[in-house]
């Protein structure tokens, strides 16, 4: 039962031959088969005690469990982001996602997926609980920084999964484990309750099995929040009505500049073949110049990392999870002592960079210039969307990467999520879906971006690949 | 650009961070790295470019000034560490 997709268990559901215990007994014990080798999980309820009733087949999630990636709250259990800092937090709310998918008929949402550290990584090894493993190779990365998702996904020890994606934390590792990960428009989900790492460029999205799964999470999680002051007052359309629709005509851009030095040249071949397979289903597509990609990395890594310690500044030892002891005497000496031992070497290294691009003397040099280059890569975007429906490139220039591989070169690590990066800067909708496989064995990503609000787009053209490829039917063994 | 050490544990301090001499030199050297790509901006001309410091076409958002629920004194101090009656404990600030 845990093999199936949402929507085959909703119907199930829906006919009354399962119940919401059933589904979520059989995940608990591909949970216990397969976990100590994956390790997607940080944190497991173990019963069905706690929760609200479930399948209520009148609701559209009908009994679903969905697991949850450590940043967004869950109220009265526990949330720690992967970080010593945060040990036992247990927030005093829901996020407003969590709280739509109660509301959804969803049954389990305490089953709690690895991260890197407050989401800062592109591996899921700078988590305070371990790395995560690929489910297609125990060696290699699940990618990050929703690597604890994608795996349990993947691996089918989760049905569907919430991930976060502030450069690329739902795509890459969507790519590298075979499955579907989509970032919203900034501002299509409510931020509320996912404790924030950059609050300009981070929205929560769904991990799932196949591109029908991601619409009926959309649907569920979507919509405008007062809580969530960036949150977008808008209808939300129901995007499984876009799948199904066919791509005749539909006009994709191709960049240029994602298709040169540093991408490896199976990636290539195989998401070349992806295009011609969306040609031959009826779209058209031509090269498009993006110039403005290749500073994408550095506003990002002045950007993100400039909320970042601006963010981060509220874990101090006062309000919530881990205090250093021992100091007595200084407030000032508490928090330092506090945060020099609750915090991993990836965090303290980005609010360090992100204080000094603040600091006094090097805002203009950093900071201001950086948004200002931010400017020119949203427009390059809007550029192209004025011609074309979509834009089509790969993932990540490269296959998932062994565990310990880059962990030591955090620039070589940050480059990594080079294809990633520009769609949340410029705040539009993209999508990862699987492509096709290396020699190796290991899955590669298709990304697919459109313009702000049109998840339709990227449902529609998504699906029509994926139903004319077997790729994401592939299954890892374990 | 070179950063020193000093220039590391300055910044640490203003982020309220302690660092161990070994991760000060690690993190002057890897901060060097990350800047001198970072200088990369540089090279991009932005004359009369408005900056984006978040992509929606929306400012200042109001909400009425009225009273709604809140969490409890109690509740706001389930996860504090320490605690005295109704307040956060920290140690003393004022001789």
């Amino acid at each position: 039962m845990n093999k199936l997709t949402a929507h085959e268990l909703i119907e199930k559901s829906g006919k009354g031959e399962i119940t919401a215990a059933e589904i979520f007994n059989s995940l608990k014990k591909r949970i216990k088969d397969i976990d100590s080798q994956v390790k997607a999980y940080v944190r497991l309820a173990d019963s069905l005690d706690s929760q609200p009733e479930p399948a209520n087949t009148q609701l559209p999630l009908k009994g679903i469990s969905v697991s949850i990636k450590d940043n967004i709250c869950t109220r009265g259990y526990n949330t720690e982001c992967c970080s010593k800092i945060l040990a036992g937090f247990k927030p005093p709310y829901d996020a407003t996602v969590i709280r739509k998918l109660k509301e959804a008929g969803a049954a389990i949402l305490t089953l709690k997926t690895n991260m890197d550290e407050f989401a800062f990584g592109s591996s899921t090894e700078n988590s305070c609980f371990g790395p995560t493993h690929n489910p297609w190779d125990l060696d290699v990365v699940p990618g990050g920084s929703s690597g604890g998702s994608a795996a349990a996904v993947a691996s089918d020890s989760a049905i569907m999964a919430l991930g976060s994606d502030t450069g690329g934390s739902i795509r890459q590792p969507a790519s590298f484990c075979g499955v579907v990960g989509l970032k919203p428009t900034y501002g299509r989900v409510s931020r509320y309750g996912l404790i924030a790492f950059a609050s300009s460029l981070d929205q929560i999205g769904p991990i799932t099995k196949d591109v029908r799964d991601s619409a009926i999470l959309m649907n569920a999680i979507s919509g405008y929040d007062p809580y969530d002051s960036t949150s977008i007052n808008m209808d939300v359309p129901d995007y499984t009505k876009s799948l199904g629709m066919d791509i005749e005509g539909v006009k994709i851009g191709i960049p240029e500049e994602y298709f040169v030095e540093g991408l490896d040249k199976e990636i290539k071949t195989i998401v070349q073949e992806a295009i011609n397979k969306l040609k031959s289903l009826g779209a058209d597509y031509k090269s498009v110049s993006l110039p403005h990609s290749q500073y994408a990395i550095p506003v990002y890594y002045i950007v993100a990392t400039a909320e970042a310690s601006s963010n981060l500044a509220r874990f101090d030892g006062v309000q919530y999870g881990f205090r250093a002891q021992g100091v007595k005497s200084n407030l000032i000496d508490m928090y330092k002592k506090t945060r020099g031992d609750g915090f991993g070497e990836e965090a303290k290294r980005r609010i360090i960079l992100g204080t000094y691009a603040l600091s006094h003397g090097y805002y203009d040099a950093y900071y201001l210039r950086a948004l200002k280059v931010r400017t020119l890569i949203k427009q390059d975007f809007d550029k192209v969307f004025e011609k074309f429906d979509c834009v089509v490139t790969p993932t990540s220039p490269t296959a998932a990467f062994k565990i310990g591989e880059k962990i030591k070169d955090p620039l070589k690590m940050y480059l990594s999520d080079i294809y990633t990066i520009s769609a949340n800067l410029a705040g539009i909708p993209a999508i990862s879906i699987p492509c096709g496989f290396t020699k190796k064995g290991l899955p590669v990503g298709l990304q697919i971006l459109a313009k702000p609000f049109n998840e339709e787009m990227l449902f529609r053209v998504a699906y029509a690949f994926e139903q004319a490829t077997p790729w994401h039917l592939e299954k890892p063994k374990l | 650009m070179a950063i020193t050490k000093d220039t590391v544990k300055h910044v640490a301090h203003l982020a309220r961070i302690d660092l161990a001499a070994k991760e000060l030199e690690t993190l002057s050297r890897q901060l060097e790295d990350i800047l001198d790509f970072i200088d990369k901006l540089k090279q991009v001309d932005i004359k009369d470019i408005a900056p984006t410091s978040h992509i929606l076409p929306i400012n200042n958002v109001l909400r009425d000034d009225s009273p709604r629920e809140s969490l409890s004194s109690g509740q706001a101090l389930e996860n504090a560490p320490q605690k005295h009656g109704n307040f956060f404990g920290v140690p003393k600030v004022i001789e």
